[in-house]
């Protein structure tokens, strides 16, 4: 039987890899994609979490989190395809008529 | 096996019914009868969030537990709706022409502003981390759409992927530390967590600490605390102006509420032994906030900074706790909404379409040229800025005798401190507007009634709330979070 441990493991190695993923990426659309990375990573945990106590509030929570990630990834590409409308680049460097 | 329906109350959710169906009823009435209905829409969603907000009043005074103790109805929620349903009606008052000048006179734009208030509303009432967790992502994901919805201009679609890729970043560290939460409690109830930690000792568990230290980030970036601020100013600057305007008070105020009910009530044993931290981001918050803002020379740049340093400010009343903090939080909240609604409702009047005119050195003889609206300015100004006799001074001394009475006395001077800096970039509006020559030709102001009116609004409650704050103090200590 594989612990529970090594599935927080698993879930906390994700989570690692989206965030920096996102940190590091320069394309918005791959960004993008480490950021649903990351949440998937929160619902193995809320999975493993609701097997181990034998409750089912953390499935309940993983059905929420899908639902809002799929309503997040519409309005994403949404923007997405907004500001490449008008710049023609998804590059997030690119992206930079404000700072400071 | 026998599956048992838990009784729910819909009494307890009316005023976010009211508020979901009217917003889904003016999408449909903009999409089938567009001609008949374009132009009213925005009356409609006011009086609709005026209608709401009576509703939410009728609910003061009691404390209801529904949906399984998912959501809670008390004063505490019930005055952050308020506090919401008034930035929001104020700020359809402001759009009705704005988004006419602008040529973003779409029904979604007022249907997203409900769905965001509704979204706040959950937030407020949430007695469960889920229900928290929806409440935010129905109150972002609007924003996100809200901030780019001059579709046509490079800035809003900047500000909208800048705003959309960070938030749904510190969301994902918010749902992780929730998960953490979850996994040592073995609930994600608010109520269910705090009877958990007061059993058993917390602040050993890792589990318990990494979780706390992500919900922090998570709420610190949505109220934009400083080491997660940085997407504050260029979404503030990009997104049409009276979105910003509605971002830096609502959203805010809600971030607030589910961070108070979060600390206060899930977790105060971690927010009293952790209040170094907070602490920590309290005083960083204020000081970078002030600091950076002296030298914008944009204006809602400006109040994007300062919005910053009042988050810092609002994280004091979180410090101090108890009931003296919490209830120096609801004042000051709706104190903020008065006279940050107002700064923006000035700005906008300004405004033309395609030219912002929001740099600071466009403000230059505005008092020679319209004077009244420049006196406006200013009162908001020195409201903001904490001077007697506005709302903003007893805010702020509300929040800092808080800190003082509970121990934190240099907080509280730092506090005073970083008031005194802000003072100097708020009164150089004042400066530029009456000792400068004008540097444009000011075009004659067009002002709607609907602006006259939030303008009006704001005003009074700028002022009037400054002389006389004691009905509405009384109103906020009645209202802090029974533990």
């Amino acid at each position: 039987m594989i612990l529970f441990t090594w599935y927080l493991i698993l879930s906390g190695v994700l989570f690692s890899i989206g965030a920096v993923g996102v940190l590091i990426r320069r394309n918005a659309i791959v960004i993008f994609m480490c950021i649903e990375l990351m949440l998937n990573s929160v619902n193995l945990a809320f999975v493993t979490f609701s097997r181990q106590l034998n409750s089912m509030d953390g499935q309940i929570f993983v059905f929420f989190i899908m639902t809002v990630a799929a309503a997040e990834a519409a309005v994403g590409l949404a923007i997405i395809i907004a500001i490449y409308r008008n710049k023609a680049t998804v590059n997030v460097d690119d992206i930079n008529l404000m700072k400071w | 096996m026998e599956i048992v329906i838990p009784p729910f109350d819909l009494k307890s959710i009316s005023p976010i019914l009211i508020i979901t169906i009217s917003a889904m009823l003016i999408l449909v009435a903009d999409v089938f009868f567009r001609k008949t209905f374009r132009d009213s829409l925005g009356y409609i969603s006011f009086l609709i969030v005026v209608l709401t907000a009576m509703v939410a009043c009728t609910q003061m005074g009691k404390t209801v537990y529904s949906f399984s103790d998912m959501f809670v109805v008390d004063n505490f929620s019930v005055f952050f709706n308020l506090i919401f349903l008034v930035s929001t009606a104020i700020v359809i008052l402001l759009s009705v022409s704005y988004i006419k000048q602008e040529g973003i006179n779409y029904g979604e734009y007022y249907t997203l502003i409900l769905f965001a208030t509704m979204g706040m509303m959950l937030m407020a009432g949430g007695a469960d981390l889920l229900t928290i967790f929806l409440g935010l992502e129905i109150m972002s994901i609007s924003l996100y759409v809200l901030a780019g919805f001059r579709r046509d201009c490079v800035r809003s679609n900047e500000a909208s992927l800048k705003y959309f890729l960070l938030g749904a970043f510190a969301t994902c560290f918010l749902l992780y530390g929730i998960a953490m939460l979850y996994g040592t409690t073995g609930t994600t109830n608010i109520k269910e967590i705090a009877s958990f930690l007061a059993n058993n000792p917390s602040l050993s568990n890792p589990m318990i600490v990494t979780g706390t230290s992500l919900l922090i980030i998570g709420f610190g970036f949505k109220v934009a605390c400083v080491p997660f601020h940085k997407w504050t100013p260029d979404v503030y600057e990009g997104a049409p102006t009276a979105i910003t305007a509605f971002m830096s008070v609502g959203p805010k105020a809600a971030a607030f509420a589910a961070f108070t009910r979060v600390f206060l009530v899930a977790l105060p044993d971690v927010e009293q032994k952790w209040s170094i931290i907070l602490w920590v981001l309290a005083v960083l918050t204020m000081t970078v906030g002030n600091l950076v803002a002296i030298v914008q020379k944009n204006i809602k740049r400006m109040l994007a900074y300062s919005s910053i340093a009042h988050a810092g400010y609002a994280l004091m009343a979180i410090i101090a706790g108890g009931d003296f903090g919490s209830s120096s939080l609801l004042f000051y909240m709706l104190a903020y909404t008065f006279m940050n609604l107002g700064a923006f409702a000035v700005v906008i009047v300004l405004g033309r379409k395609g030219k912002e005119n929001a740099n600071i050195e466009d403000y230059s003889g505005l008092g020679f040229k319209h004077p009244l609206l420049a006196v406006t300015m200013c009162i908001f100004m020195f409201s903001l800025a904490g001077i007697p006799p506005f709302v903003g001074f007893i805010g702020k001394f509300y929040i800092f005798s808080a800190a003082i009475k509970n121990g934190f006395i240099i907080l509280a001077i730092i506090g005073v401190v970083n008031s005194v800096i802000s003072v100097y970039y708020y009164l150089r509006v004042t400066v530029v507007m009456y000792m400068k020559k004008p540097v444009r030709e000011f075009a004659p102001l067009s002002l709607s009634p609907f602006v006259i009116l939030a303008l009006i609004i704001t005003l009074w409650g700028t002022i009037h709330l400054g002389i006389f704050p004691a009905r509405l103090i009384d109103l906020a200590q009645k209202s802090t979070l029974l533990y």
